[in-house]
């Protein structure tokens, strides 16, 4: 299948700081696919300049086959890239029907089918029983589920998923995993970034390792958990060795 | 349309006042209050809905007054179609300082201040350029026909003035039921979300000062009818800045109902302190100062806010009631 996104040699740097450092990347469509990486890898940035917030320095993203940096976030939405974000941005004083119908409005001009399209969404993430609570009121789990739906509402052939399983128990991180495939199940491409191993096994159909800017590993989850860089990533310089060393003894 | 019952009774009880007195002290009173209220209106589309604090609001005004009067005592122009032309060009110039502004991504304190910039300055142009008649103002002949807005009594104007804050509650009504409107509380909320939404703020936010400077220069060109003069002080002074948005902010800021709410509180304070004070220069000013740390410290959603609680506390009071009653059967 085609790559519906296709980020080339992106660098993106803040004074002295090179937050991304020639990454390249590329989403199939009709897939999963995940972007880890320890904390600081510059995730969250490669985002930003996917969905249009940031301008890289260098390099090129590329959407649906055309150059799409420079392009402004609203427009890029409406081309169908839709992003949630890490920090979760509610509209804090609208309820939580209004805020999907914001999303939802991206294809439909009335109000009425704005709001309804908001109530199916909703409970396509599980959110139906909460429509009419004010979004301030919302648990973390119920913010990121809101991001989720807001964004899905925008009816979109892309999702940034911007770890939408962070600060979530176990249980509620069991019972979204099935909301994401379901996405993936409905035709939209999904690229996620994720903290929670677990998710990302389960889900990702494929992983791309960031660590320090830099593009460090990218295969299937199986052969990223056992490649000794992306170990060395999260533990620490020489950690893979000394895992081999204690297998061994 | 939801919520047409209330506007109809409103606006229906208010229309009758004339006709239960002739006192021009009452019908003034109650003129001034609904200018305020419409100039409210349109400061609330653009602070209220849209979260942009506009200090400025008088620049709308005051050209809205202005190109009226100056198409009339220059220009021969029909008085009504000055009026409507004044409100086209308080739409322009709202137009122009929102793309100015928002274009290169002004906000809250920052857009605040350029605002009220723009006000003085035309301010200042006004205090001193010919066409205005700079220092000595602009004097609007008297020509007291239906045709040239100008009326016997005060009655006329008030039912135009209350025709026109009705229209501007039916315009920002339809807007809260609107794409355009959910966006303009989108980006009040949260400008970055709603990019993220296919959400143009920017567009938004000039398309709401336009429409806002629109009802605004509304309240100017009837302005210059009721009074028949304006100076730079008046038509450009902060005076109206603050009224446009003191209404609001007291009666309900974002809210269909509160610029009206709020204009006839503020006004019925502001003549009870000059009753009180005989006359006593800036006192009222001292008053809505007051008043305005009041709402914000204790009622920051205003007067409809107040209504809003004491309706759900009733109403859970009711809910209450029959519960109680099965406990002591039980």
């Amino acid at each position: 299948m085609a790559d519906l996104l296709r980020v080339d040699q992106v660098s993106m740097r803040f004074g002295g700081l090179l937050a991304v450092d020639n990454a390249s990347l590329t989403a199939e469509a009709g897939r999963i696919t995940a972007l880890i990486g320890p904390n600081g890898a510059g995730k969250s940035t490669l985002f930003a300049i996917i969905s249009g917030f940031l301008r890289p320095s260098s390099g090129s993203v590329f959407y649906d086959g055309a150059e799409i940096i420079g392009e402004p976030p609203h427009r890029l939405a409406r081309r169908g890239i839709a992003r949630t974000f890490q920090i979760t941005q509610p509209f804090a004083g609208l309820t939580v029907r209004e805020n999907i119908a914001v999303g939802a409005h991206l294809k439909r001009a009335a109000r009425p089918d704005a709001l309804a399209a908001a109530g199916e969404v909703a409970r396509a993430v599980g959110l139906g029983e909460l429509l009419d609570r004010p979004a301030a009121d919302l648990t973390v789990a119920g913010r990121k589920r809101l991001e989720l739906a807001r964004a899905l509402a925008t009816e979109p052939r892309l999702i940034l998923l911007d770890e939408v399983l962070a600060g979530l128990n176990p249980t509620e991180v069991r019972v979204m995993i099935p909301v994401i495939r379901a996405i993936r199940d409905r035709g939209i491409t999904v690229f996620m970034i994720e903290h929670i191993m677990e998710a990302v096994m389960s889900l990702a159909e494929h992983v791309f390792v960031l660590s320090e800017g830099r593009m460090i590993a990218e295969g299937t989850p199986q052969a990223i958990a056992g490649n000794p860089r992306v170990v060395e990533a999260y533990l620490g310089h020489g950690a893979a060795t000394r895992m081999m060393e204690t297998d061994h003894a | 349309m939801k919520g047409l019952v209330p506007f109809g009774v409103a606006i229906a009880v208010l229309a009758v006042v004339p006709l239960l007195t002739s006192s021009n002290v009452v019908l003034n009173f109650l003129v001034v209050a609904l200018l305020i209220a419409l100039v409210g209106q349109g400061w609330n589309l653009l602070g209220g809905y849209g979260g942009q604090y506009s200090f400025g609001h008088a620049a709308f005004f005051g050209t809205g007054a202005y190109v009226s009067a100056i198409l009339q005592v220059r220009y021969g122009i029909n008085a009504w179609l000055g009026f409507c032309i004044g409100i086209a060009a308080g739409a322009a110039v709202g137009a122009v300082i929102g793309a100015l502004t928002f274009r290169s991504g002004l906000k809250g304190s920052y857009f605040a201040l350029i605002t009220l910039a723009f006000a003085e300055v035309l301010r200042i142009v006004a205090s001193v350029a010919a066409i205005t008649g700079a220092g000595v103002g602009t004097l609007i002949k008297l020509d007291l026909r239906p045709e040239a807005f100008q009326f016997q009594s005060r009655a006329p104007f008030y039912w135009i003035i209350l025709a026109l804050v009705g229209a501007s509650l039916i315009i920002v009504r339809m807007i809260e039921d609107s794409r355009f409107g959910a966006y303009l509380i989108a980006v009040r909320e949260n400008e970055d979300a709603a990019k993220a939404l296919g959400v143009n703020t920017t567009v938004i936010k000039i398309g709401a000062m336009t429409i806002s400077a629109a009802i605004t220069a509304a309240g100017g060109g009837f302005y210059a009818q009721y009074f028949l003069f304006l100076d730079a002080g008046i038509a450009y002074g902060s005076w109206i800045s603050i009224d446009a948005l003191l209404a609001p902010i007291v009666g309900g800021l974002g809210t269909v109902y509160g610029p009206l709410l709020g204009a006839l509180v503020i006004k019925t304070l502001g003549e009870a302190t000059k009753l009180l004070t005989s006359d006593a220069p800036g006192l009222d000013l001292v008053i809505y100062g007051c008043i305005l740390i009041l709402v914000i410290a204790f009622a920051p959603r205003g007067i409809v806010g107040i209504f809003a609680d004491l309706n759900r506390r009733l109403r859970a009071g009711k809910t209450d009631a029959p519960a109680s009653l099965e406990q002591r059967h039980g």
